[in-house]
C-alpha cells in the first residue's frame, strides 16, 4: 500500500512545522489567559490572583458597549463600501481600454500605502477643516469647511479604511470577472437578456465565492483596526471612534493593566470567533470548504 | 420560416480580411452545414448570422427583414455553443428556463415547454440537478433543450460534438438529425469534420480561408468536387491525388481517384505496389499502397474478408469512368 505510506511519511515530515506553528499559537493565548486572572499592574508588581474581576470591570465598563458597536458599525461599513465598489471597479476595469495596464497598477497602489501613513494623509491633506481638500473644496462653493474627525469621527475613519481596502477587494474581483467564460455572456445575449439580466443572473453568482473571500479576509484584518484610529482621532471624542482593539490599547498599555488588557485581549478573540461563526453560516457555504 | 440569405457579407479584423464578400442562401427548413479546414472562417461566419459578431460589410437578411444591425436577441435564431455555455450555478429546469424568463413568458407556459423539451431530450430525470453533475452528453442536450424552448426561427451549432468522445458523438448526431426531421426548422451547423457534414447535411458549404469553394448536397460534392481542394477534403478516407506524367497521361494537372474506386488484385493491373499498412475493419479493407512510383501512397479500399496484409504484392486499376480531372488552377476540367 503505497498511498498509505505516503500519508505516514508526509505526516511525519510535516509534523515539526505544524508542533511549531501551534506551540507559537497555544503558548500566547495560553499566557494571555493566564495573565487574564491576574491582577497584574505593570507600575505596581508583583501580580495576584483575583480570578475573573478583569473581565468583571472589562464588560462593565462604560466604553465597551460603544467599542463593540463601533468595531461592528466599522467592520460592515468598510465590508460593504469594498464589495460594493470593489465590483463596480473591477467592472470598469474588465472592459477593453487604453491604458489598462498602468490604470490597474494605479488602482492597485492605495493597498501598498501603510495604513498610519494614509491616515495621515487623509487627516492633515483631505479632511482637515483648515488647509485639507475637502475644506477648499467647501470655501469653494461658499459652504462652511466641516471638521470630518471630530463630527463624524466613525465614518472618517471607515472612508479611510475603506479606501486602503478598495484595491484588495477590486483585485481579487477583477481576477474572478476575468475567468468569467465568454460563451456563457454570448449564450444569455442571445437568449434575450439584457446588461442588467447578464449582470444578476450571470456575473453575481459567478463572483459569490470570490466575494465570500474578499468578506472573510477582510473581517479578519478589519476587526483588528487599529493605526488609523490612533493617528487621526485616538478613540475620540469621548468614546466616538473606540473599537476593541483601541480599547484594549487604552486599559492595558495607557493604564499600565497587563491583566485587564489580557482579559480584554481573550473577550476580542471571543467577539472575532462569534463575528466568524456568523459570517460562515451567512457566506461560507458558497466555498464549500 | 428561417429563410436566410447573405448579400456581401464581408468580416474583416482590422486590416485582416477573414471573410472575404460572399453570397449565401439557406432555405427554410434546410439543414446546412459549414465545413472546412481549422482557422477557415466558419465559425466567425455563423457568429455573424448570429449577431454575435458585427458584419464590416454586406447585409444579413432572416426571413426577407433586413438584421444586419439588429441585436442577437432579436434575430429570433437559438445558438448551441461548443463549450455547451450552460449556466454553472443554475439547474438543468432554470437553464432551459432562462431564455423564456428573459421573454417574460407566463409561467406555466415555461413549465409546458420546459416538460416538453425535457421529455424529448430524455432529461426529465435530471431537472434539478446542476450542469457540473451532468455527463457530456447530457450537457450537450441541456444546451439543445434551451436552444428548442424559444421557438426559433433557426437553430445554429457551433461545433457541438467536438468535446464528446467517439462513440458519445455518433449517437448525438442520430439525435440532432432526428430533431430536425422531427422539427423541420433551419439549422446551420459548424465542424471540421466532414463525415459530420456528409451524414447530416442537406446542403455543405465548404469553406476555406473564409471563401466558400462548394454549396451542394453531400453526393454532389462527392460526385462532382468542384476542385481540389473540395476533392481532397470530402469523403473519408481522403481521395488520391495524383500529379505529373500520371496526371498528364489523362491530359491533367492533377487527377483524382477515390480509394472505392480503385480495382485490387494479385496477378495483374495498372499499377503494381506493396502494402504499407493494411486495416481489416471486417466491412472493408483499407490499405495503404507504397512503392507505386506514381505517389508515396496510394489509399485503396477493398472487400472485408479479402486475405492480404503487410509488406504484399498487390496490382492497384482505377476506374477511368470514376477520374476526377483537374486543371492547373485547380478547378474541376
Amino acid at each position: 500500500m503505497a498511498t498509505q505510506r505516503a500519508h505516514k511519511a508526509a505526516r511525519l515530515m510535516i509534523s515539526p512545522s505544524v508542533i511549531l506553528l501551534l506551540a507559537w499559537m497555544i503558548i500566547p493565548l495560553g499566557t494571555t489567559i493566564y495573565f487574564s486572572f491576574l491582577r497584574y499592574n505593570i507600575l505596581t508588581p508583583p501580580p495576584s490572583w483575583t480570578g475573573v474581576e478583569n473581565y468583571t470591570y472589562f464588560l462593565t465598563d462604560p466604553a465597551f458597549i460603544p467599542a463593540l458597536v463601533n468595531t461592528l458599525v466599522l467592520v460592515l461599513g468598510v465590508l460593504i463600501i469594498t464589495t460594493v465598489g470593489g465590483i463596480l471597479l473591477a467592472l470598469l476595469l474588465n472592459m477593453d481600454f487604453w491604458g489598462q495596464g498602468i490604470v490597474r497598477i494605479l488602482v492597485i497602489s492605495p493597498f501598498f500605502v501603510m495604513p498610519t501613513v494614509s491616515a495621515l494623509v487623509w487627516k492633515n491633506m483631505f479632511m482637515h477643516p483648515v488647509n485639507g481638500l475637502f475644506a477648499h473644496l467647501f470655501r469653494a462653493v461658499g459652504l462652511q469647511p466641516v471638521d470630518f474627525l471630530s463630527t463624524m469621527p466613525l465614518l472618517s475613519i471607515i472612508i479611510m479604511v475603506a479606501w486602503a481596502w478598495l484595491p484588495f477587494a477590486t483585485l481579487i474581483l477583477l481576477t474572478a470577472l476575468q475567468s468569467l467564460d465568454s460563451e456563457q455572456m454570448e449564450a444569455a445575449e442571445m437568449d434575450g437578456a439584457g446588461w442588467l439580466s447578464r449582470f444578476i443572473y450571470l456575473t453575481l453568482p459567478h463572483l459569490t465565492r470570490s466575494i465570500t473571500v474578499v468578506v472573510l479576509i477582510q473581517t479578519i484584518f478589519l476587526l483588528a483596526v487599529f493605526a488609523e484610529i490612533y493617528v487621526t482621532t485616538a478613540g475620540g471624542p469621548g468614546y466616538a471612534s473606540t473599537n476593541i482593539p483601541f480599547f484594549i490599547y487604552n486599559l492595558s498599555l495607557k493604564q499600565f493593566d497587563a491583566g485587564m488588557g489580557a482579559a480584554g485581549g481573550v473577550i476580542a478573540v471571543i467577539i472575532a470567533n462569534i463575528v466568524a461563526f456568523f459570517l460562515m453560516r451567512a457566506v461560507g457555504k458558497n466555498l464549500e470548504l | 420560416m428561417g429563410n436566410i440569405t447573405l448579400e456581401n457579407v464581408a468580416k474583416r479584423f482590422g486590416e485582416v480580411e477573414v471573410i472575404p464578400p460572399l453570397d449565401l442562401n439557406i432555405e427554410d427548413g434546410e439543414f446546412v452545414v459549414f465545413v472546412g479546414p481549422s482557422g477557415c472562417g466558419k465559425s466567425t461566419l455563423l457568429r455573424l448570422i448570429a449577431g454575435l459578431e458585427d458584419v464590416s460589410g454586406g447585409r444579413i437578411l432572416i426571413d426577407g427583414q433586413d438584421a444586419t444591425e439588429a441585436s442577437p436577441a432579436k434575430r429570433g435564431l437559438a445558438m448551441v455553443f461548443q463549450s455547451y455555455a450552460l449556466y454553472p450555478h443554475m439547474s438543468v429546469r432554470k437553464n432551459i428556463a432562462f431564455p423564456m424568463k428573459m421573454a417574460g413568458m407566463p409561467e406555466d407556459e415555461q413549465k409546458r415547454r420546459i416538460d416538453a423539451a425535457a421529455t424529448a431530450l430524455n432529461l426529465t430525470d435530471y431537472l434539478d440537478r446542476r450542469p457540473g453533475q451532468l455527463s457530456g452528453g447530457q450537457r450537450q442536450r441541456v444546451a439543445i433543450g434551451r436552444a428548442i424552448v424559444r421557438e426559433p426561427s433557426a437553430f445554429l451549432f457551433d461545433e457541438p460534438l467536438s468535446n464528446l468522445d467517439a462513440a458519445l458523438r455518433v449517437g448525438m448526431r442520430l439525435e440532432i438529425s432526428e430533431l430536425h426531421n422531427r422539427l423541420k426548422t433551419t439549422m446551420i451547423y459548424v465542424t471540421h469534420d466532414q463525415v459530420e457534414a456528409m451524414t447530416m447535411a442537406d446542403k455543405i458549404v465548404v469553406l476555406q480561408a473564409g471563401r466558400i469553394e462548394q454549396v451542394g448536397s453531400p453526393m454532389e460534392l462527392y460526385r462532382n468536387p468542384r476542385n481540389v481542394f473540395v476533392a481532397g477534403f470530402i469523403g473519408s478516407p481522403k481521395m488520391n491525388l495524383l500529379t505529373g506524367p500520371t496526371a498528364a497521361e489523362f491530359g491533367a494537372e492533377t487527377i483524382g481517384i477515390r480509394p472505392e474506386h480503385i480495382g485490387v488484385s494479385t496477378e495483374s493491373g495498372k499499377w503494381k505496389g506493396r502494402i504499407g499498412v493494411s486495416e481489416h475493419l471486417g466491412s472493408d479493407t483499407f490499405f495503404y499502397v507504397e512503392g507505386t512510383g506514381i505517389a508515396d501512397a496510394i489509399t485503396v479500399r477493398a472487400d472485408g474478408e479479402i486475405d492480404l496484409y503487410h509488406g504484399d504484392d498487390i496490382w492497384l486499376t482505377p476506374q477511368e469512368d470514376k477520374l476526377h480531372r483537374f486543371g492547373k488552377d485547380g478547378n474541376r476540367i
